[in-house]
């Protein structure tokens, strides 16, 4: 490896370390949070050089993003932290034992990757590749080869909005006052282009890095954008229609995982002269799907009523 | 210099998941210690993907499982989050 991108990774892996130290443990918990938002967007340069695009968009806008949106939501709601009775001195003499910890656990890992046969599943990936029904390799895991991971995993992010739900109406998204009169005028401006962004991405993520996932994430980040400003859940759609939009990608999923048996396949055994087209309704069920859940779990609650006029 | 390919992204990820491991036990405030998960997480996430890619190409399976990943992390986060938001309300 050149000596110049050696040096560009170790930089760039202390900057991650010195603020996920300082997101953790930072005086302050708005620095903390802030530094962690940092943190985030290192992290999604940090996979571009893992040569892994596709973490990368999703970290920047699910890691960095909306999780930074939602500490500084709850982090507005929460009383003024009381100091921390722990002097400094202590605090470096403890963290030693956690250091030598790190540095043993890292030469374990090293030899561990070592031993490892090389490939991994690497090669029989791309030995099914042909029968995938897209053409990038990680679109082709997510939603063909591993479908069931991802149905469980819409299943869980789905678990997470009724678990908040079931808490309550929604908490985090009540801002009273605006804190910049010119947001509603830019949102108006840049919402096309969310939506715009969104379906390209969605179509891209058959040939390229893109997806359902990155695709949800951005219409997500479109719709808290538009709540920031000011806008709000509109009545008509509070009830039905958003529980089914909540549901729509875990019900496509199944329908197709299921009906695929009913041509003698096996449970998510898609055939592969239909595969591209079972695959481009999946995912595009799935982003809309994951945009509106992330979009609910920023909203922290159920949508109310009696707060869902229009701006 | 003769370092293995990937030894920097490893001697990170062990770090990272350190300062969480140890943020996640010795921190008092809620809000830190969901901060201290997130960052363990990633710590995680970096290994998986560290070694997927020190073989001879790059394997999509530990990327297609880190964005799975980073989804449920993202849920654990904001359910945790609101359950925190509640708990203050009822402690005031």
């Amino acid at each position: 490896m050149p000596a110049v991108e050696m040096l560009f990774d170790a930089l760039l892996l202390l900057c991650m370390v010195v603020l996920a130290w300082q997101g953790v443990h930072a005086r302050n918990m708005f620095r903390a949070v802030v530094s962690f938002m940092m943190f985030g967007l290192l992290t999604a340069v940090a996979w571009v050089r893992l040569e892994a695009p596709d973490i990368a968009l999703a970290e920047a806008s699910l890691g960095a993003g909306l999780t930074g949106v939602l500490l500084l939501a709850t982090l507005g709601r929460l009383a003024p932290e009381r100091r921390r009775p722990r002097p400094r001195q202590a605090m470096t003499l403890t963290v030693l034992p956690w250091l030598a910890l790190g540095l043993a656990g890292t030469w374990v890992l090293l030899a561990v990757t070592l031993a490892l046969p090389a490939p991994g599943l690497g090669e029989a990936v791309f030995a099914a590749m042909p029968e995938a029904g897209v053409d990038s390799p990680v679109t082709a895991v997510l939603l063909n080869f591993r479908a069931w991971d991802t149905l469980l995993e819409i299943a869980v992010m789905l678990l997470a909005v009724i678990g908040l739900w079931s808490l309550g109406q929604d908490v985090l998204a009540s801002p009273s006052t605006l804190p910049a009169p010119s947001l509603p005028a830019l949102v108006r401006l840049l919402f096309p282009l969310f939506l715009l962004s969104t379906f390209y991405l969605l179509w891209r993520g058959g040939h390229g890095p893109g997806g359902a996932f990155p695709a949800g994430a951005l219409l997500a980040a479109g719709l808290v954008l538009a709540l920031l400003a000011g806008a709000r859940v509109p009545r008509r759609m509070t009830g039905a229609p958003m529980r089914w939009a909540l549901g729509a990608g875990l019900l496509t999923f199944l329908i197709v995982a299921v009906g695929v048996m009913g041509y003698g396949e096996a449970f998510f055994a898609y055939p592969p002269e239909h595969a591209s087209l079972l695959i481009a309704v999946v995912e595009i069920a799935a982003g809309l799907s994951i945009g509106v859940m992330l979009t609910a779990l920023f909203l922290g609650g159920e949508p109310t009523d009696s707060r869902s006029e229009r701006r | 210099m003769s370092l293995p390919p990937g030894t920097l992204f490893l001697l990170a990820a062990a770090l990272l998941f350190a300062i969480g491991a140890h943020g996640l036990v010795t921190c008092r405030h809620l809000l830190r210690k969901v901060l201290a998960l997130n960052v363990t997480t990633t710590g995680v996430f970096l290994l998986l993907v560290t070694l997927g890619r020190s073989g001879t190409g790059v394997d999509p399976v530990p990327h297609a499982m880190v964005l799975t990943g980073i989804v449920v992390a993202l849920s654990t986060t904001a359910v945790a989050l609101g359950l925190i938001v509640r708990l203050e309300r009822r402690q005031p």
